[in-house]
């Protein structure tokens, strides 16, 4: 293992890189803090590079660690370290970052330094959420990474941005408050620990376990988000500029799931067990709800911003069927939702920059005037109605393979996706696509350009990799995600 | 000589090759680049199945991984291959029925600004087949089960600007996902229950499934697994009620109806049943489901022939009709006479579709059969080959569809589970029913008065789609005066190739397939069921068969109809439109086509856009949003819009309040003491 601070440079390289490219100013510098801020994201993503190529798949014990005290009185270390649970996602997000910088290119042209910074600054402090080891570092990182988003959406965002930045900045600040209490009850009955890895082993007695649970389930929950605390997602999205919907759908939401993994399930395995119905039922409601719910939207965005509530119940259903198909679907689900998602939102922002709409029924016929754009647009459709060979089957199909493992009537209600799924996708796929030229805009619709071709081309070949051959990524899971179940599958009452 | 794993894959990679060529390539190598490319991929492919059933043939089979897709939960999800006598039937039938539609598709698409993108779809589709057949696990076999379908979406909505094109695609490809949908709990179930994906593991365990209740709902395991499996071949293969899609798939161009939506894709659902014969032959309650479905839908669909004058939704409801008769063999066990008919059917309903095709490019793509009429004059190669596969069709002794389709009514005769008396009458008459539509449109095709050319008389053959706007281009007809014209060699030729096979090869395999040795070790009969059995003892030989079969009540029936159908169309055209006049009830009931999609229109499609709505706007909206959020956000606000009546901003008032709250605190002080 190498000496070099990898998480560290993970963290910090898009955190001072994004501050270097605040420092260029004004937006007659705007070129410059373009090119720097692409320059930025591509280091951020080079430096994530050997986590994955030097990562142990034998191991399930955290690896690139990092341990320096911070606050000494209160035992609060800089402790960074991944395992097959984390890992993935540090690379995803650095990766998403790039395409984020490509996206903001053209249409952002004010306060350009800013924005591109924001997304710089939030992405290694995401970076963070998913490598801190320590409590109180999670819980700084997490809370930080609320501040850019709000203010992509509050500045950058369209008409109703400010109700909906304070919205999503009131949903998820109540619900981590809710986690910062948990956070200290632990560090208190652990005899003054906030190293989460301590916390995995201590032994809790089942009352204060399951309010324990509650607190998180509340404050992952608004973040994944769960019916019935999903309502800050639409709107949020539909305000958000291009770059900042992707951030929310590829990584944002997977904050919130991935705290599932490294806090509640470990933590408190008894009341996750004894509270698994509840968050089943969450996870279904949100499944079959959500795509009924999603097949009637007008607005595109808000169309896939439900999808991704409806693709985020399977992340929560997966974890909660206590089996390696479920959590290892839940996780590549997390992934792909990544790619898809990301993917989904960026097609709608090439149609909204051309015709600053995102109603549906403003479109039709797109495929006549922008055909390139039309077969991109079709595959990521496609996999997000989960079509096999798309990375959009690989998680579903594990989760609905770990449901009825788990239970018949359970997977039965999940599987329901691939009819519901399909439905919304393509429905809105042949409404602004397919069909005669509409009107005379879509008439005047240019294809999409070089620099939207490769953002495009880039997340086309990872869903069709993930989907072709998801084995490299499934194997880097396997050690930590059994090492995981055989935890909680211990009490510890 | 190259090692035969390399042969396997290349089979299904060779097509791959040319659709991606074609597809991303198009506008580099051209419209003769492209169709050279595809056209090389499939004939490449059909060459290397030749040789591979010699290999299969000599008795050598394969079944091997060819890559690990993934691991998880202990369990391996590969990709692999399974060669033996049955897959390798299907390739020769897939790549052969491919390679001449890839040839027809030449002239058919000639005008047509989609060229490329149309042959690049149609390998795509080969490859997709291919993967499918030659699957050895349910991994790769959903892979290609939705692989296909994609393509089939893709390809109905090719011409994108008709609304009926794309209202039918998304149709089909939702209604095959309901089926998938049970399709993917039967993996589920036996995922969960063996641990393995792979064929021949699970069929190992099939005795010990047999046995096994289900946890949570204590029903029979295997019974459940078969029929969620079956589900899905009800999707993929049109059964009632998940037959929906199909008539509406003759949007897509000619060529797809021909080679997707008759002669492989749909097949699919029944090669998937054969294939699984180790567990469907030890649940009776699932063989009774098949059964019962399949006769359902070879007589009910064969009925709604009747009523069509679109010449390709005519061929259309006779292939869901022939599917039902594959799925009833299914039913009584006779798997090898299944496989066996979809054999010839892809023959016989490929040159069906191709020849209708034909008649249609020769009407300027008109496909109203009220306008043709005594086209035999004008088109002679296509009404030769379109006379044939008809016989064929309707079980005309020595043809191909003659051994297939009575052996098929011979096994529902002998099998004793429940539900064959109710499909033997089924099967019967659909005899009669397939003969009397498919004469009916042979006549009024290619006999009779020629009707075309006379503009006034332009029926709208888009009637039955009232919901939709009718469609006004592709739709051209013959001017006055025009005359039909025979076809270019490039459809012509396929239609001729096709028609060899349509005739014969029922003859000279129907030994081998059906009671010989070929399916040995591949389709398993349990030995509480008839299947073949009994026919077997009878046999002897195909001659002696095709003139028992003179004798026999199906070949009665098939003449009868042909005779009706010529007594009603050619003699006294008179009498069909006194019949409709007499029974309109019925008249109506088929031609809304016993109002299913009307059904699913109001209940499924507008029951979930209501549902939608209902939740959105109530539950999202009213409850959560308006209630919860707003309503805790409004009791702040009120909170705070109290506590501002005390910020006023006006210092004498703070000084005011600060004296007050002094004036407590030190009442509150002195009063405690």
């Amino acid at each position: 293992m190498t000496d070099i601070p990898l998480l560290s440079l993970a963290i910090w390289v898009p955190i001072l890189g994004g501050l270097l490219v605040l420092a260029t100013g004004s937006d007659r510098n705007a070129p410059l803090a373009r090119m720097l801020a692409f320059a930025v994201a591509v280091a951020g993503f080079v430096v994530t590079i050997p986590l994955y190529t030097g990562f142990d798949t034998t191991t399930s014990a955290m690896q690139f660690v990092e341990l320096t005290s911070w606050v000494p009185r209160f035992n609060i270390n800089y402790h960074l370290g991944v395992d097959g649970l984390s890992v993935l996602f540090v690379l995803l997000n650095a990766f998403i970052t790039i395409l984020v910088v490509m996206a903001g290119w053209q249409v952002i042209q004010d306060k350009v330094a800013q924005y591109m910074a924001a997304f710089l600054i939030m992405s290694g402090l995401m970076n963070g959420i998913f490598s801190a080891l320590d409590g109180v570092l999670f819980y700084v990182f997490f809370e930080a990474s609320l501040i850019p988003l709000y203010l992509i959406i509050g500045i950058w965002g369209g008409a109703n941005r400010v109700y909906a930045a304070i919205k999503f900045f009131l949903y998820t600040l109540l619900g981590s408050l809710l986690m910062l209490i948990a956070l200290l009850y632990l560090f208190m009955q652990s005899g003054g620990s906030f190293s989460i890895l301590d916390w995995h082993q201590l032994p809790l007695p089942i009352e204060p376990q399951i309010l324990i649970f509650l607190a998180f389930l509340i404050a992952f929950g608004v973040k994944v988000p769960m019916w019935p605390v999903h309502t800050w997602l639409p709107d949020a999205h539909v305000e958000a500029p291009t770059g900042g919907s992707v951030v929310l759908a590829a990584i944002a939401l997977k904050l919130g799931a991935y705290g599932f993994l490294r806090f509640s399930l470990p933590i408190v395995p008894d009341a996750a067990h004894q509270l698994a119905p509840l968050v089943i039922t969450l996870s279904l409601i949100a499944v079959v709800y959500i795509g009924f719910v999603a097949l009637v939207q007008a607005d595109m965005k808000k169309l896939v911003a439900y999808s991704s509530i409806s693709h985020m119940g399977f992340v929560t259903l997966g974890f909660f069927m206590f089996n390696p198909l479920g959590v290892e679907g839940a996780l590549v689900q997390m992934i792909s939702h990544g790619f898809v998602s990301g993917a989904m939102f960026l097609c709608i922002g090439v149609l909204y920059d051309r015709m600053h709409s995102r109603q549906i029924a403003d479109y039709g016929g797109v495929v006549n005037t922008m055909p390139k754009f039309a077969a991109f647009f079709m595959l990521f459709t496609m996999a997000n109605s989960g079509l096999p060979a798309t990375s959009g089957f690989v998680g579903e199909f594990m989760v609905v393979l770990g449901a009825v493992q788990y239970n018949f009537w359970i997977g039965f209600v999940a599987a329901t996706t691939l009819i519901l799924g399909a439905a919304y996708s393509l429905w809105m796929y042949k409404r602004v696509v397919f069909g005669k030229i509409a009107n005379k805009h879509v008439a005047e619709l240019e294809d999409i350009n070089g620099r939207e071709f490769a953002f495009l081309a880039i997340l086309a070949a990872c869903v069709l990799a993930m989907g072709l051959y998801p084995f490299p990524f499934t194997e880097v899971m396997h050690a930590s995600v059994n090492e995981l179940l055989r935890h909680v599958a211990v009490s510890k009452l | 000589m190259m090692d035969m794993q390399t042969l396997y894959l290349l089979v299904p990679l060779a097509p791959l090759a040319g659709a991606i060529l074609a597809g991303l390539f198009g506008k580099q190598i051209g419209r003769a680049g492209a169709h050279i490319v595809t056209i090389l991929g499939v004939a490449v492919a059909f060459a290397l199945s030749v040789v591979i059933y010699q290999d299969v043939a000599a008795g050598n089979t394969f079944n091997g991984t060819v890559y690990t897709w993934m691991q998880a939960g202990g369990i391996n999800f590969e990709v692999g291959f399974q060669i033996d006598s049955l897959t390798v039937m299907m390739m020769l039938v897939v790549t052969f029925v491919s390679l001449m539609v890839h040839i027809y598709t030449i002239g058919y698409m000639s005008e047509d600004p989609g060229y490329q993108r149309f042959f690049s779809y149609i390998s795509l589709f080969t490859f997709s087949m291919l993967m499918l057949v030659m699957s050895n696990n349910f991994l790769q076999l959903f892979f290609g089960w939705e692989a296909v379908g994609l393509v089939s979406y893709l390809l109905i909505g090719f011409w994108y600007e008709r609304p009926t094109a794309i209202y039918a695609n998304m149709k089909a490809f939702l209604v095959n996902r309901v089926g998938d949908f049970g399709f993917l709990l039967g993996i589920g179930l036996i995922v969960a229950y063996t641990g393995s994906l792979n064929y021949q593991e699970v069929f190992a365990k099939a005795q010990e499934l047999s046995v096994t209740e289900m946890a949570v709902t204590g029903w029979p395991l295997l019974t459940a697994i078969c029929i969620c499996l079956f589900i899905g071949a009800m999707g993929k293969s049109a059964q009632v009620p998940l037959h929906v899609w199909l008539p509406d798939s003759m949007e897509g161009p000619t060529p797809i109806s021909a080679l997707i939506h008759a002669a492989t894709m749909v097949t699919a659902g029944i090669f998937m049943v054969a294939r699984m014969s180790p567990l469907f032959e030890l649940s009776d309650t699932a063989l009774s489901f098949v059964l019962v479905i399949g006769a359902t839908t070879a007589l009910f669909m064969g009925f709604l022939g009747i009523v069509q004058n679109d010449i390709k939704r005519v061929v259309a409801y006779s292939t869901l009709s022939q599917l039902g008769y594959m799925t009833v063999a299914l039913g009584v066990s006779a798997y090898s006479a299944a496989v066996f008919h979809l054999m010839t059917h892809a023959f016989f309903k490929a040159l069906l579709f191709l020849g209708a095709g034909s008649v249609i490019i020769g009407m300027h793509h008109d496909q109203d059969m009220r306008n043709m009429g005594g086209l035999r004059k004008y088109m002679p190669i296509t009404w030769i080959t379109s006379l044939l596969g008809s016989l064929a069709l309707i079980g005309f002794p020595f043809f191909s569809g003659f051994y297939s389709k009575d052996s098929i009514i011979e096994a529902v005769h002998a099998s004793t589970i429940p539900g064959s008396s109710y499909a033997l009458f089924c099967v019967l008459l659909g005899v009669f029913v397939t003969a009397f539509y498919s004469f009916r449109m042979y006549f009024l095709v290619f006999h009779g008065e020629e009707r075309f050319g006379k503009a006034h008389e332009h029926h709208d053959h888009h009637g039955d789609h009232d919901d939709e706007e009718p469609s006004a281009d592709h739709h051209h007809g013959l001017a006055p005066g025009q005359k039909p014209h025979e076809s270019p060699w490039v459809v012509t030729l396929p239609l001729v190739l096709l028609a060899v096979p349509s005739v014969l090869i029922g003859f000279f395999t129907i030994d081998p397939m059906l009671f010989g040795e070929w399916f040995k070790g591949v389709i398993f009969v349990g030995d509480n069921h008839v299947g073949l059995k009994e026919l077997a003892a009878n046999y002897h030989g195909p001659v002696a068969m095709a003139i028992h079969g003179l004798q026999t009540a199906p070949f009665w029936l098939a003449m009868g109809g042909v005779a009706v159908a010529w007594f009603f169309y050619m003699k006294r055209p008179d009498i069909p439109a006194a019949i409709q006049r007499t029974f309109k009830p019925i008249h109506s009931l088929l031609e809304n086509k016993y109002f299913f999609d009307r059904f699913n229109e109001i209940f499924f499609a507008g029951g979930a856009r209501a549902l939608g709505t209902g939740l959105w706007k109530a539950g999202d909206q009213g409850l959560i949003d308006g209630v919860a959020v707003n309503g805790s956000a409004r009791l702040v606000g009120w909170v705070a819009q109290m506590s501002r009546l005390f910020q006023t901003g006006h210092l004498y008032q703070y000084a005011f309040m600060m004296i007050i709250g002094v004036f407590i605190l030190l009442t509150y002080w002195f009063n405690r003491g």
